[in-house]
């Protein structure tokens, strides 16, 4: 089980880093928020994980520990409102800027790539 | 009064929320006049705090009457209460600064205003690692909209690199905080501090990579040097009150790194023993220097603004990674001077490119001044204490740092750095004063204003820290000394605060 929760964790982790490094404002947004899911996960699982145990006493024979499905609310909270602002964010550069690159400007391709990339010159 | 250390959090929260409701949410007018209020019960709140902390000792705080390890705190120990009462001064001037005119560009700007004190002084105060997040996280939604105050196309590009950069860093904070959980079975600062002596071979590992990943947040937020590129631009595109309240943003971030890499993986670590410090050196020295280098290169008066607080988080940096008491005294003295000094000049580049038209703040041939001599001499004084010359605190602080460093090594790295640093400032501004007063074409702008007394009275609190924290230099170095040797004991600021722990 620790296994496969670790394996999927490092993949939302490697694919929202890998997101978050394209220059367009729409994968970055995607990135980041696949890296909060990973955040999320990744939490929840610093409490250890267990099966069958509740987190109330009393409720069972083991118990699992509650901060970390306290903490884990607070990030989802937190990362939730986050995401909305980047998005919004996000849009008011499309406009204002006119095109969704994030560093404002789409990057020109130098003159001697184009000319490779059209092949017979 | 029990409840005086939760007020410099609690007073914010209360006037922000209340300036969104209704009656004082449609009047700017009353806005401005509770905004002013607001701010000053913070600032008399906060210099009670400092006044008790100073004559009893730490306030501990048990929040909703949990004790801690098991409940949140709140502590005000001199050093979080002098950073306190920075922010609420810093706060006020501000204030005063931006109801003469600058709130006006965007909504909601007073009530924002408040809530990003709240998160600074939050995080000034808290004594839980998940708090320190929550208040980050207070801080920097409000900055991210504060930001984009008054628009344009300059801060919607700068503020989405911001953005992206600090959600990145909230993922990273989180993911160091779910590793030291998961190794040391705690948030609770001093609680932290007692039990990672006692981690050892994977686990110590595994603590050590949680607490690198928060140094990569903290200099993140204190631009540190590979993440220090989102400064220049975010600060120099910000409205005045806003890049002036930024000022102190950078110092949250150094001041995590010392509660965390000096009380909590400090001298007591264990195996984990001052881990930031191979890290720190470096970055501290790169960071002066780039910083150095972008101040020559500024354009415009803003730019060698930010560049100057890059140079300033990279000696407070050093400070961290010199890691003695002397050090950390001279760096709780620098950062109250370097913060409100740069406020200052923000404000003063505000005023400034608003009489030059559109030249702004350039340093290019423009219009000259409605008020040449008053601006004149703020400039001049404000250059004076940002570069370190010595009637002025800048002086002082610089000559602290110096002093603070121990081995030959450390001398001969950080001296020369300093010291260049400062006269690469002063070659800045007085090449840029010179073009700003003396270079002038044209007449004056005509529909230029006068700056306005209560923008005046603004600057002139902020300047007047610095001779005060000459003339009061020995009262005051006194005091970080003292701060500085709780921080540094283990016995003060770890088992104090914990009822039963014994070491």
């Amino acid at each position: 089980m620790e296994g496969l929760y670790a394996f999927c964790v490092g993949l939302l982790t490697a694919c929202g880093i890998f997101l978050a490094l394209r220059g367009r404002s729409f994968s970055v947004v995607i990135g980041l928020t696949l890296l909060s899911y990973a955040v999320n996960l990744f939490l929840f699982a610093s409490g250890r994980l267990k099966l069958n145990a509740a987190a109330v006493l009393g409720e069972s024979e083991q118990y699992s520990d509650p901060l970390p499905q306290a903490l884990v609310l607070t990030a989802i909270v937190i990362g939730f409102a986050m995401t909305a602002f980047a998005v919004i964010l996000a849009m008011r550069a499309r406009a204002d800027l006119g095109n969704d690159h994030v560093d404002g400007t789409l990057p020109t391709v130098p003159n001697d790539l184009q000319q490779k990339s059209g092949g017979n010159q | 009064m029990q409840h005086l250390s939760i007020f410099p959090v609690l007073i914010p929260l209360l006037f922000g929320a209340i300036m969104l409701l209704p009656p004082l949410s449609r009047d700017i007018n009353s806005q401005r006049v509770s905004a002013i209020i607001g701010t000053f019960f913070l600032l008399i709140s906060s210099a009670v705090l400092f006044y008790k902390v100073n004559a009893e000792g730490v306030q501990l705080y048990a929040l909703g009457g949990w004790q801690a390890p098991f409940g949140i705190a709140l502590i005000a120990d001199k050093v979080s209460s002098l950073m306190v009462l920075l922010s609420g001064f810093l706060a006020f001037a501000i204030m005063l600064y931006a109801i003469a005119g600058q709130d006006k560009g965007g909504a909601y700007f007073h009530p924002l205003f408040m809530f990003q004190i709240m998160g600074i002084n939050g995080a000034f105060l808290t004594g839980d690692i998940f708090n320190l997040f929550v208040f980050f996280e207070v801080l920097l939604i409000a900055s991210y909209a504060l930001l984009i105050h008054a628009g344009g196309k300059q801060k919607t590009q700068s503020a989405l690199h911001y953005v992206i950069l600090n959600l990145v860093g909230s993922s990273l904070f989180l993911f160091g905080l779910g590793i030291l959980y998961g190794t040391l079975g705690t948030l609770n600062m001093a609680d932290m501090a007692i039990k990672v002596g006692q981690l050892e071979g994977e686990t110590a590992t595994l603590a050590k990579t949680g607490a690198l990943l928060l140094l990569v947040v903290f200099g993140l937020k204190a631009a540190m040097l590979p993440m220090h590129f989102w400064l220049p631009k975010t600060y120099a595109s910000a409205s005045a009150p806003v890049a002036a309240l930024f000022a102190i943003m950078t110092k949250v971030g150094v001041y995590s790194i010392f509660r965390v890499f000096t009380v909590i993986f400090g001298e007591n670590a264990g195996e984990l023993a001052n881990i930031a410090t191979p890290w720190l050196w470096p970055l501290a020295i790169l960071t002066i220097a780039v910083g150095t280098i972008g101040a020559f290169a500024s354009p415009g008066l803003k730019t060698l603004s930010a560049n100057l607080v890059i140079i300033s988080s990279g000696s407070l940096l050093a400070c961290a990674a010199i890691n003695t008491e002397a050090a950390t005294s001279a760096a709780l003295y620098y950062a109250v001077h370097s913060t409100l000094a740069s406020a200052g000049l923000f404000l003063l580049a505000d005023i400034m490119s608003r009489q030059r038209g559109k030249a702004e703040d350039r340093f290019v041939r423009s219009r000259p001044f409605v008020q040449p001599r008053l601006l004149g001499f703020a400039f001049a004084i404000l250059a004076l204490a940002l570069v370190g010359m010595p009637p002025l605190s800048g002086f002082v602080g610089k000559v602290m740092i110096l002093q603070a460093t121990e081995s030959g090594a450390q001398t001969m790295w950080l001296w020369p750095l300093i010291l260049i640093g400062s006269l690469a400032a002063l070659i800045a501004f007085s090449r840029g004063g010179t073009t700003l007063f003396w270079r002038h074409n044209g007449s004056v702008l005509t529909e230029a204003e006068p700056a306005k007394k209560i923008e005046i009275a603004s600057i002139a609190l902020l300047l007047c820290v610095s001779p005060i924290m000459v003339l009061f230099g020995g009262d005051i170095t006194e005091f970080t000394q003292q701060a500085a040797h709780y921080l540094h004991d283990i016995q003060a600021s770890a088992y104090g605060l914990l009822p039963g722990a014994s070491q």
